[in-house]
């Protein structure tokens, strides 16, 4: 039972990481590697918000993600709209720009007990015979309620319409008036924006650390891959894949095994179906 | 014509000698030779002669030099058949190791372990990362980079070799300038050699493999096999850096895993220029002095590093040395727009 449930948080919250990341890959062909950073990024921004301008949690959090989307859309128009197109530089300048934000957050000393951000409420209840707060609860609420809300907003609002027009076809999206760039740059906002949505409600179940941008972005690329890059389905299922196994492992070999989940779990499917167990569009252009 | 600029162009032309052809040329006198020669003379003589002149510290970071300089080399190779790694860690945690371990539990001396570690972590890497090799671009890039801190995060919580204590007092070279010359002509061997093989036939199956793969396949070439090779190669000389390290300082920890290993390298090709192996060269002799100088500021280092991958890549595209080599080879004047 503590499996079943534990595994289910443990799945969720490895999608919230990811969901940004497969918004923006999906949609602009961007692998934004700073998307660790802006997580971290966020909570500390959120952290700053509560304890220099003494906002309450309710405001700092919304401030926070706000920030975080114009920081990603700045991203798009001061470093890539230069290099769109030259996929190793896209990649090496976001991820420079991560572990240059990860590494000022270090310098700057962020790091300690004291940088944790409040929880929404406290307490908990029993589910069968396992015990679990409130706050676990509410994560995982807030991912179920947060991939629904992106499939309506991408299924059904002008926006989302013209982000999957760009992932299908791009030509075709520019011929009827869709611009590319103006869609890019919103799209590395909407997935910044979604990093420190997952920040907001993940960070307050523990201390916050730089470092944890880095492991951020492992799992968010591993449930991409394992889940195929560009599909919402292959997401949550990758996320769940690695979720479960990670408790599996936890609770039958050893707690240590955890971090050889994702890793295992990369190899087994690439070697199986390279293009992730969901991936569609890009199989044969990128993979062969 | 609006602009004040417009009105004038830049012209290029090819020197003489060049112009003749790309790679044979026809000397005409000792101007000419003197003009081919001294750009491979002079870097080459300057690093043969700095061993004696460095000593202590700066001796030290010679060697660091030679070090980055081999993995960016290495991923200059990688990249030149069309696998993009941010994980050039991963070859140099690997060989580190393999020579750490060789000396820690069996007591071998380095100069076994040296050619040990460079022939089994290129076996290593080429077998790790074989799996992977159908990928391409940003999803290689993404395994590569994730490998090394997933190896580093697996040696810190089961503790093997040496866990996060890591294994101290190695067997250190016999005398420092023999380190520091195996450092410096292993870098310059693999210099030369990569310039050579990367135009050789079996270098052209490489670069067609980065250009059209699919084209290389219907040649019926195995082109996951020529990958195979090339990241042996590669890993085997990132190896080569890592075990060479590792005696140098006489320990070997997680550290090897760490991402400096990864970035330098990238940053040093993205400053240098990218597939002439020259510019990976050249970038990491900038860096590496740079970032030592930089030692003071600490944990600022990495995000000056990555400020300067960021500007350069964004600003100068072509990198360093493919922008010096044209003004070599090339006249420039402006001239009147008619």
């Amino acid at each position: 039972m503590s499996l079943l449930i534990y595994g289910l948080i443990n799945s969720v919250i490895l999608a919230l990481y990811a969901v940004g990341f497969s918004l923006t890959y999906g949609i602009s062909g961007l692998a934004n590697f700073a998307h660790g950073a802006l997580y971290i990024l966020s909570g500390f921004a959120a952290w700053t918000f509560i304890h220099s301008l003494g906002l309450p949690f309710a405001l700092a959090a919304p401030l926070a993600i706000l920030a975080t989307g114009v920081l990603g859309f700045l991203f798009y128009w001061v470093l890539l709209l230069r290099l769109r197109g030259i996929a190793l530089a896209e990649l090496i300048v976001t991820f420079a720009a991560g572990v240059a934000i990860l590494e000022l957050l270090t310098w700057k000393g962020f790091y300690g007990i004291r940088y944790s951000l409040p929880l929404f409420t406290r307490g908990g209840v029993e589910i069968g015979n396992v015990a679990i707060d409130y706050q676990r609860l509410f994560v995982l609420g807030t991912g179920i309620v947060l991939v629904i809300l992106l499939w309506l907003f991408v299924h059904h609002t002008r926006i989302g319409l013209a982000f999957r027009a760009m992932a299908q076809n791009e030509r075709t999206a520019l011929s009827v008036g869709i611009e590319s760039d103006w869609i890019g740059s919103l799209s590395l906002a909407f997935g910044s924006a979604l990093a420190a949505v997952a920040a907001m409600v993940v960070l307050p179940l523990g201390v916050m650390e730089s470092s944890i941008g880095y492991e951020v972005l492992i799992y968010a690329l591993a449930v991409a891959i394992v889940g195929g890059l560009e599909s919402t389905l292959g997401m949550v299922v990758g996320s769940f894949l690695i979720g479960y196994g990670q408790i599996a492992a936890a609770k039958y070999i050893g707690a240590k095994w955890m971090v050889i989940v994702p890793l295992a779990a990369i190899v087994v499917v690439l070697a199986m179906r390279p293009s992730g167990i969901f991936g569609k569009y890009k199989e044969l252009e990128e993979r062969v | 014509m609006e602009k004040e600029g417009a009105s004038v162009r830049k012209k290029r032309l090819d020197r003489g000698i060049k112009a003749r052809a790309d790679t044979i040329f026809a000397v005409a006198s000792y101007g000419e030779i003197l003009y081919l020669l001294l750009p491979r003379v002079i870097p080459v003589g300057l690093l043969l002669a700095l061993p004696l002149i460095l000593s202590g510290y700066w001796g030290k970071v010679l060697v660091y030099a030679c070090m980055y300089g081999l993995l960016a080399l290495s991923w200059d190779f990688l990249a030149s058949c069309g696998l993009f790694s941010l994980g050039q860690a991963l070859f140099f945690g690997i060989g580190a190791y393999i020579a750490g371990i060789m000396n820690h539990y069996f007591h071998l001396p380095p100069l076994i372990t040296l050619p040990l570690a460079t022939i089994g972590g290129g076996l290593i890497s080429a077998l790790l990362l074989s799996p992977v090799m159908r990928l391409r671009g940003v999803y290689f890039a993404m395994v590569t980079l994730m490998l090394p801190l997933l190896l580093m995060k697996g040696i810190e919580t089961t503790g093997a070799f040496g866990g996060t204590h890591g294994l101290s007092n190695l067997s250190p070279f016999t005398h420092d300038t023999f380190a520091t010359y195996l450092a410096v002509l292993g870098f310059l061997f693999c210099l030369f050699a990569f310039r050579r093989v990367i135009n050789s036939d079996y270098g052209l199956v490489l670069r067609a493999i980065r250009d059209d793969d699919r084209a290389v396949m219907s040649g019926a070439i195995n082109i996951y096999w020529r990958k195979s090779q090339a990241l042996f190669i590669s890993g085997a000389v990132g190896s080569f850096a890592g075990a060479l390290m590792t005696h140098h300082y006489q320990f070997l920890g997680m550290s090897a895993f760490a991402l400096d290993y990864s970035i330098l390298p990238v940053a040093a090709v993205a400053l240098g220029g990218q597939g002439s192996f020259a510019g990976a060269a050249l970038g990491s002799m900038i860096l590496v002095p740079l970032s030592e100088t930089l030692r003071a500021l600490g944990g600022l280092r990495i995000a000056i590093y990555c400020g300067i991958l960021i500007v350069s890549i964004i600003g100068l595209p072509e990198g360093i040395f493919h922008f010096l080599e044209r003004k070599y080879h090339q006249f420039e004047t402006m001239s009147e727009v008619k």
